[in-house]
């Protein structure tokens, strides 16, 4: 099959705006489950994403974007990601990351009783992802 | 008949009062713009959001899920989002309605104010309100939903709260709003797998990680999507609510003014008259 049929539709949608919608080749992104990298023809599957960073491939280029919470639908010649909170690396500010990085940390190595570990964890989680995004 | 004096001050009174409808009118429309476009953008998200829910309700039908039947306990809470301001016409009245009229034992509901106008309303009918946010309407986030929704399904999964409603404003278009009650939980599996078949299903979908877990992670969503998609759009129609409103105003204001200049240009006519006859009396008395 020719190059340019290897292409799907990715939409990802967000409550406040569709943040991204067009023909891309593959996209990688962090799940519950472990990381997944999906191409064409995948077979329907829901997924649940996991804070991590987004990849859109389209061709030679290359986008990154912090996703942090959601679930994604995908079929054969369509993905859809219903992004709770997403975000382009130029929209992250990394101050604040850092300091939500070494406040989770804190939160857990203290582990105070009371303390949702769970949520810390999740928090820690977003701010790696968000200052990762931004690095690369 | 009023004097001349006593009309052209009632007049200017009107007058005045006109122009602040105008004002508000003109606000309210700038608002609406704004808040029409926030709901029409969010409806994406919601209506996918939607359709996976009961795809996946619709093949987990047999499921045993504590989100998908009513828990143990009475008590119901309700997510009431209503305006912080007034003059909007009937719109926070028709919300309270909602409660105050429909089916509800007064002591089992648990009530979740947005807004302050709802929430000054039930708890004058002696309603018991559990939470009050009056600033989220002001502007509606995502993140605001979040924290609600994850208040709610606290209590849900303590068994404090058996079932869980949404009271709002529905935005049909600018002129037609319906207040609405919504069911949040638990979902009602057979209604939406009704719906499911007539949208005709996409093709088998599987799940990771399991049917259970994922449930367990995509209901919480839904609910808080749902909330979101409440608060855009009860935003959405309380401007245009008010735009209404104050439209109907100005153009009963208009209406008083020009009966009351025909009343004033009368009057004074009236008295010009009487000063003619006056003085042609009083000449003639002369003469």
């Amino acid at each position: 099959m020719a190059d340019d049929n290897r292409n799907f539709t990715l939409k990802i949608i967000t409550p406040d705006r569709v943040f991204y919608e067009d023909e891309v080749s593959m996209v990688e992104f962090n799940t519950v489950e472990g990381e997944v990298g999906i191409y064409k023809d995948h077979i329907p599957m829901t997924m649940i994403i996991a804070p991590g960073i987004l990849t859109i491939t389209r061709g030679d280029e290359v986008k990154e974007a912090a996703l942090h919470a959601g679930f994604t639908e995908v079929l054969p010649d369509k993905v859809t990601i219903l992004a709770e909170i997403i975000e382009w690396p130029a929209e992250i500010d990394v101050a604040r990351a850092e300091e939500a990085r070494s406040r989770a940390e804190e939160r857990i190595r203290e582990h105070a009783p009371g303390t949702d570990m769970a949520r810390a964890e999740l928090a820690l989680k977003r701010a790696v992802a968000r200052i990762e995004s931004v690095r690369e | 008949m009023a004097s001349m004096r006593d009309i052209k001050r009632r007049k200017g009174s009107i007058q005045s009062t006109q122009q602040i409808t105008k004002a508000m009118k003109l606000v309210s429309t700038v608002k609406l713009q704004r808040a029409k476009q926030r709901a029409e953008q969010s409806k994406a998200y919601f209506n996918c959001m939607y359709e996976t829910v009961t795809s996946m309700l619709a093949k987990a039908g047999g499921l045993n899920h504590p989100y998908l039947k009513a828990g143990a306990s009475e008590k119901k809470a309700v997510v009431v989002i209503t305006s912080n301001r007034g003059l909007a016409g009937g719109y926070n009245s028709n919300v309270v309605k909602l409660i105050t009229k429909g089916d509800f034992k007064k002591e089992d509901l648990e009530i979740y104010a947005i807004g302050k106008k709802g929430k000054d309303t039930l708890q004058r009918h002696g309603y018991m309100i559990k939470e009050d946010d009056p600033d989220i309407i002001e502007e509606p986030s995502y993140v605001d939903a979040m924290a609600i929704s994850r208040k709610l399904l606290a209590s849900y999964a303590a068994g404090e709260i058996g079932e869980i409603y949404l009271a709002y404003t529905r935005f049909k278009n600018t002129v037609v709003h319906e207040p609405t009650l919504l069911k949040l939980l638990p979902v009602e599996a057979s209604e939406a797998k009704a719906d499911a078949q007539e949208t005709g299903s996409k093709a088998m979908m599987n799940f990771e990680p399991e049917d259970d877990e994922a449930l367990d992670m995509i209901i919480p969503k839904y609910v808080t999507s749902l909330i979101y998609g409440g608060l855009v759009e009860a935003c959405a129609s309380e401007n245009g609510a008010r735009m209404q409103a104050m439209d109907s105003a100005t153009t009963n204001a208009e209406e008083m003014i020009d009966h009351l200049s025909l009343m004033y240009n009368r009057a004074r006519q009236g008295s010009i008259t009487q000063e003619l006859t006056e003085i042609i009396a009083g000449a003639n008395a002369i003469s």
